[in-house]
């Protein structure tokens, strides 16, 4: 099994940086707006961006929410090991909101697919945008595609994409695994 | 993740304390379900559920077709009261005639002990025991001690006492595994003719006076007395009876400590206990009922996880 790797904490740094300023740009000061992180890996991300925004860019009322998406998946009961539920953390309505759905890597789209009708139980938003790391491209089972990303990568299926956050993996760093 | 040991929910007896915390920690994700504003998740989809209840039943009854359809399952519902069995037609007919219908799972209530465990023996669905005679009533227990867990931080270490129709209760029963599973430690409280002469190989003590039952414990779950299903006098009266074990606010505000009242329905008010203390602060009763949706929820996913197709 070889390692390579894709991004390392600095890379990731100045990305999460481009990321909040991108978010800027179309949200302005964000209080019609709502971060959304997919539990459990994208939760590390949805924090990390929200950090940036509330102490870097003063954004004062900024919503985040952490969506479970488990009971929404197309694989119950496709797969052998039975689905873990995470936690879901959403103490607002997203009733006209716009929403930004967050998650660290974007692969077959399905994730996604489950967030969006997860994310209804919750009101009907006024649009909904999606936010990975890492997007894989040509990996894709549905017509899904980020409104931003912070790195498109070429990986073919036999690869794998870890990220690892400082949080649980002691550094930030993106590798692709041969297997 | 974990799964569950058994493939049916027939009683506790057959769970292990691995299973309750994996069916704790899945309810506690289904609580949050059913406290959103639309509170239906679609897991359950491809799965139909007849709901077949031989005996009377209200809460029990709603609370499964309610868990059932949070879950987006397909619900049919079947009382013996409007059925064939008053033609003279067998369980396992009746059953298979309704598994005909491609019926994934089956949610049984039934006047006698083992029926659950009959039919699992015999049709290939999932049975999950809505409670069998005077033997068990599974998913009430999990909802009992969930409920516990909720309101003390945990059911290890506690004392429960059981007031009440020991004899005729299937609540009691289920009761008692579940919470010693979790490492409470339980009393049964009530008249010695409604108490079962071998309670104390399942390493239950007996307390008959209920002041001093009530001094010991933290948590009070307090019975009905079934007198449906008593067939002689086990007690000279009903005002007797709520004379010596019925619960009021008297002797609740003497004993120097809260404990935590429960009741699993339905409530006799004015003879197991006062409405005043069903209605009180330190009664959980309505916080039982919801949360029985969460557990039943948490239960039917778990077991509908190991269908395969």
């Amino acid at each position: 099994m070889s390692r390579k790797t894709l991004l390392n904490s600095k890379d990731i740094e100045i990305i999460l940086h481009r990321l909040a300023c991108q978010l800027i740009e179309n949200h302005n000061d964000f209080s019609d707006t709502v971060l959304i992180g997919l539990q459990p890996r994208g939760s590390f991300l949805a924090n990390r961006l929200a950090d940036l925004l509330k102490n870097h860019y003063n954004i004062k009322d900024l919503k985040l929410g952490l969506l479970d998406i488990t009971f929404y998946r197309d694989d119950f009961r496709r797969r052998e090991a039975p689905l873990a539920a995470t936690s879901t953390e959403i103490d607002f309505l997203i009733e006209d909101k716009k929403v930004v759905i967050i998650d660290d890597v974007l692969f077959s789209g399905r994730s996604i697919r489950a967030a969006l009708t997860a994310i209804q139980s919750y009101g009907r938003p006024e649009n909904i945008e999606l936010l990975v790391l890492i997007d894989r491209r040509f990996s894709r089972h549905l017509p899904i595609q980020p409104d931003y990303r912070g790195r498109q990568v070429d990986a073919i299926n036999e690869e794998r994409v870890l990220v690892s956050w400082k949080e649980t993996n002691k550094k930030d760093a993106v590798y692709i695994e041969q297997t | 993740m974990d799964k569950l040991s058994v493939e049916h929910l027939l009683g506790i007896k057959y769970l292990n304390a691995n299973d309750i915390d994996l069916i704790f920690k899945t309810a506690d994700h289904f609580k949050e379900v059913i406290n959103r504003p639309i509170k239906k998740v679609p897991s359950l989809r491809d799965i139909t559920i007849a709901n077949l209840f031989f005996e009377n039943s209200t809460r029990t009854k709603l609370s499964f077709e309610l868990a059932e359809k949070r879950l987006s399952a397909d619900v049919i519902n079947f009382s013996a009261g409007q059925s064939s069995v008053k033609k003279g037609e067998t369980l396992i007919d009746t059953v298979n005639n309704i598994l005909s219908m491609k019926v994934d799972i089956v949610v049984m209530r039934h006047g006698s002990v083992g029926a659950g465990v009959f039919l699992s023996k015999h049709v290939d669905a999932k049975i999950i025991n809505a409670g069998d005679g005077t033997h068990e009533h599974p998913t009430q227990a999990l909802l009992d001690s969930y409920s516990i867990r909720e309101k003390l931080g945990s059911v290890k270490g506690k004392k429960i006492v059981i007031v009440g129709d020991i004899l005729h209760s299937r609540v009691a029963l289920s009761n008692i595994f579940a919470l010693q599973l979790q490492g409470a430690k339980v009393k049964v409280c009530g008249p010695t003719t409604l108490i079962p002469k071998y309670i104390s190989s399942l390493g239950v003590e007996v307390e008959t006076n209920l002041k001093k039952a009530l001094e010991w414990c933290d948590v009070a779950n307090v019975l009905r007395v079934q007198n449906e299903r008593m067939d002689i006098n086990f007690f000279p009266s009903t005002r007797e009876y709520t004379q010596l074990f019925g619960i009021n606010k008297d002797i609740l505000d003497n004993l120097g400590k809260k404990i935590v009242i429960m009741h699993p329905g339905p409530i006799n008010r004015g003879v197991e206990i006062t409405s005043d203390v069903a209605d009180s602060d330190d009664s959980i009763i309505l916080n039982q009922v919801e949360n029985g949706v969460a557990v039943r929820m948490a239960v039917i996913y778990l077991l509908a996880q190991q269908i395969k197709r």
